[in-house]
């Protein structure tokens, strides 16, 4: 990627120019949870199936009579998406192996929030990773329950506001770091992890068609910046993308059959993660010492990551 | 017509499932389904069917799965009991409310707590709400019969509604019976291949599941409930059909030697057999006792109730099942509130019985008999409690 | 049963009119739905300044900004929610947010 000279420029002719999610979607002003969708979706195309689980994505697109969806897509509830997804699948392929429906490669894929993948969709990711279906789960991570008012998750990061975690004067913020679910995947031999963040668009295309590609499962875990629930700027919202990126709080990487890549430049140094937090107000109530075990902690994070980097061999 | 065969009734109810030419399967076993679960596995993999197994890691993901194969338009068969079906709580009358033909298998299992893995009714009466059609079967031939017709049921562009079919766990499940198989031949004229009303597949994008504001979700409430109601109407037709084709009858509501009987038991899955002894043996007495047994219990059929009980004066409701707190057992309550304004209405006596696997036999049901003779007033009372 | 045509339903709809499932047969039609009325701002191009290189058409969460056929970028006010990101992304400045003053 950092060979090529203002690659950023020939961005918009590698995309897919037409558009699977309608505007007049009913997401928040400079939502980066739809931004991201919408890539994810110009990158997969038309021969998918989506199963979605409750939450941001799944409100502000499907209110009855209405749909911003221009692809199959079915909501059944909040922690099922992995268990729906894999139904698809097994019922797509029976019927295309008996002659039922064309004959075509169609892609079961689960897209669900932060809470429909950590939390209470847990146990139906994993089950349907273990049992290898043929489908892509994408965790679209804001990093609390947003859709419901901005309550935490296990997603929630280290000291983080939330109104289940508030910034009160005995407890301030988030007591835990975030799950890392691109780990648990790991462990379960899916064959492509990635992290991904619509702050880099091509990153994020290029990821989604290598886990197109895989017949087997595959998990991305995308960022997704969310100005109503960090109390932060809507125009700021790629910005956010990408300090978080080069802070080392949310880092690029895929891990093709258990080795690890960074797919973005490493740097000698990581960004103090201050400058990302301070654009936040889920995090205004940090001060100096606070804003260090942030840093110890994204510093320790970043560390693990550079180990198996660099130990990590494929199966 | 099959030759007859003897045959571990969960054992049956998986080769009638494999008769239906099943598109995918997601089962989580069960203590008493577990049978079932098994043998539907070993079809599958012996490549028998050519379907999907999906060894799904709960009852949850076992009916999100069905939901999701259902609506590809696959035919899809899922089995369960007792704590799975709870476990499947939530989902339910979102399946119903979607409309996906999802066809279930329960063996009726006694709920937590405590744990008692043994035949009652508290594991389906709970899910009555839910929006799907309910069914019972009595015995193993029922099971294979009437698991063959809910596919059909449930597919029918008229009803477009899951279909559950109770079968009583242990006593029903694990009983060996002489079972009549329709030949594959025979079920494929029944059944045909399920033509969806609606899909997932990107020829023709939908979206399905779609939320509701507080503006339309009444009318969307009262579709569906008009939806169950008016299937009846179908499931009887189907019933027909399956009567001129195999010569078996089946109907919403069963009568077993009623006509000139002013005491009626009202029963519903296998323990009718042992009450129609029962009633075989105090008729040799005198006494004028009669059984009506109810197949059907979601939609409820009112009608054929009325038509079945037309004269009685003491109706005697078996409840294998009770809701704590409450007017009693849920089968005496519904019948007790929907024959309410009923002229010259029999009197409602509610037995609350064989819980938990609580063996009720030929001589139970006589003293059963016995005891409602002397009751006064319509309140519920169990029956066989140590006191 | 058949597919009833959305164009034949007034809303709000009567209960038998509902779609079985609450299923909806028009991919897409949340678009009849104008999200540029909730908008503050709105952008605007300065031709002279843009390079044409289209990440304000990449980054926007509507999706609503085209490229004409000269290759230069517009927002469709229909939709635009005046979020800011294209202004604030674009390299040499070229958008500029305007207040929506009625």
């Amino acid at each position: 990627m950092s060979t090529v000279q203002n690659f950023e420029i020939y961005v918009p002719k590698l995309l897919d120019r037409r558009e699977f999610f309608s505007a007049g979607h009913r997401a928040c002003q400079g939502c980066g949870e739809v931004l991201a969708l919408r890539l994810i979706l110009k990158a997969l195309g038309d021969d998918i199936v989506v199963s979605n689980a409750t939450g941001c994505m799944e409100i502000i697109s499907s209110a009855y009579p209405q749909t911003a969806w221009e692809v199959p897509y079915i909501h059944v509830a909040f922690e099922n998406a992995g268990a729906v997804a894999s139904g698809v699948e097994a019922g797509l392929k029976a019927l295309r192996r008996k002659g039922r429906i064309p004959d075509r490669y169609v892609k079961s894929v689960a897209i669900a929030g932060d809470g429909g993948t950590v939390d209470i969709g847990l146990q139906a990711l994993s089950g349907a990773m273990e049992r290898g279906h043929d489908m892509i789960f994408f965790c679209l991570d804001n990093e609390a329950y947003m859709n419901t008012g901005i309550q935490r998750s296990s997603a929630t990061p280290f000291m983080a506001a939330t109104t289940t975690s508030p910034a009160g004067k005995a407890i301030k913020g988030q007591r835990t770091g975030k799950k890392n679910v691109a780990e648990i995947m790991v462990a379960h031999n899916v064959p492509y992890v990635a992290t991904a963040c619509p702050s880099y668009p091509i990153d994020l295309v290029n990821k989604v068609k290598k886990a197109k590609a895989v017949k087997g499962p595959a998990y991305i875990h995308v960022f997704s910046m969310c100005p109503t629930g960090w109390r932060s700027a809507s125009e700021e919202t790629i910005k956010l993308g990408r300090l978080a990126v080069e802070t080392g709080v949310f880092p690029l990487y895929e891990v093709e059959n258990g080795k690890y890549r960074m797919t973005m430049e490493i740097p000698k140094k990581l960004r103090p993660v201050g400058d990302y937090l301070k654009l936040q107000g889920r995090f205004r109530h940090l001060n100096d010492e606070d804003i260090e075990r942030v840093q110890a902690l994204v510093n320790k994070e970043w560390r693990k990551l550079m180990n198996k980097v660099a130990t990590s061999k494929p199966w | 017509m099959g030759k007859r065969v003897g045959m571990e009734v969960a054992i049956a109810a998986s080769e009638a499932v494999a008769l239906c030419n099943i598109d995918v399967a997601a089962v989580y076993p069960i203590t008493p389904q577990s049978h079932m679960a098994e043998h539907l596995a070993d079809i599958i993999h012996d490549g028998r069917i050519d379907a999907e197994f999906i060894t799904v890691e709960s009852e949850h993901s076992s009916i999100s799965a069905c939901a999701g194969a259902s609506a590809t338009g696959a035919r899809v068969y899922t089995a369960t009991s007792s704590q799975g079906l709870m476990l499947m709580h939530e989902i339910l009358p979102i399946v119903s409310a979607m409309r996906l033909p999802i066809v279930m298998g329960n063996a009726n299992r006694a709920v937590s707590g405590p744990l008692n893995i043994w035949n009652d009714h508290t594991d389906i009466m709970p899910q009555r709400d839910s929006g799907w059609i309910c069914m019972f079967a009595e015995n193993g031939q029922e099971v294979v019969d009437m698991t063959i017709q809910s596919f059909k049921i449930a597919e029918h562009p008229d009803v477009m509604l899951p279909v559950v079919l109770n079968i009583d766990g242990f006593q029903l499940t694990h009983m060996i019976e002489p079972i009549e198989f329709p030949t594959q031949r025979e079920v494929n004229k029944f059944l045909p291949p399920r033509k969806p009303f609606a899909s997932l597949h990107p020829d023709h994008p939908i979206s399905m599941g779609c939320f509701n504001m507080p503006d339309i979700f009444m009318e969307t409430m009262k579709a569906k409930d008009t939806a169950l109601r008016n299937s009846k109407k179908t499931i009887i037709n189907i019933w027909k059909e399956w009567g001129r084709q195999f010569g078996r009858i089946y109907r919403p509501v069963e009568t077993y030697k009623t006509k000139g009987a002013d005491t009626l038991i009202l029963t519903v899955g296998s323990m009718g057999e042992t009450a129609s002894i029962a009633v075989d043996e105090m008729r040799k007495k005198g006494v004028a006792v009669g059984l009506v047994k109810l197949r059907l219990w979601r939609p409820f059929p009112l009608d054929e109730l009325h038509d079945a009980i037309k004269g009685c004066k003491t109706l005697i409701v078996m409840d294998r099942a009770v809701s704590f707190g409450g007017a009693g057992g849920p089968v005496a309550t519904e019948i007790k509130s929907l024959i309410y304004h009923d002229k010259g209405r029999p009197r409602i006596v509610n037995f609350i019985m064989g819980l938990g696997g609580r063996d009720v036999t030929v001589n139970d049901f006589i003293a059963m008999v016995e005891r409602a003779k002397k009751k006064k007033d319509e309140t519920y009372e169990y029956y066989g409690v140590r006191e | 049963m058949k597919k009833k045509k959305a164009a034949s339903k007034a809303w709000p709809e009567k209960w038998h009119e509902v779609n079985p499932g609450c299923m909806v047969f028009i991919p897409g039609n949340a678009s009849t739905y104008h999200t540029g009325s909730w908008r503050a701002q709105r952008p605007e191009w300065d031709n002279k300044k843009c390079i044409k290189c289209g990440l304000c058409y990449v980054f926007c969460p509507e999706g609503c900004i085209t490229e004409d056929a000269e290759g230069f970028f517009k927002a469709n006010l229909d939709y635009c929610k005046g979020c800011g990101i294209c202004a604030h992304e674009c390299w040499p400045g070229a958008i500029k947010m305007l207040e929506e003053v009625e």
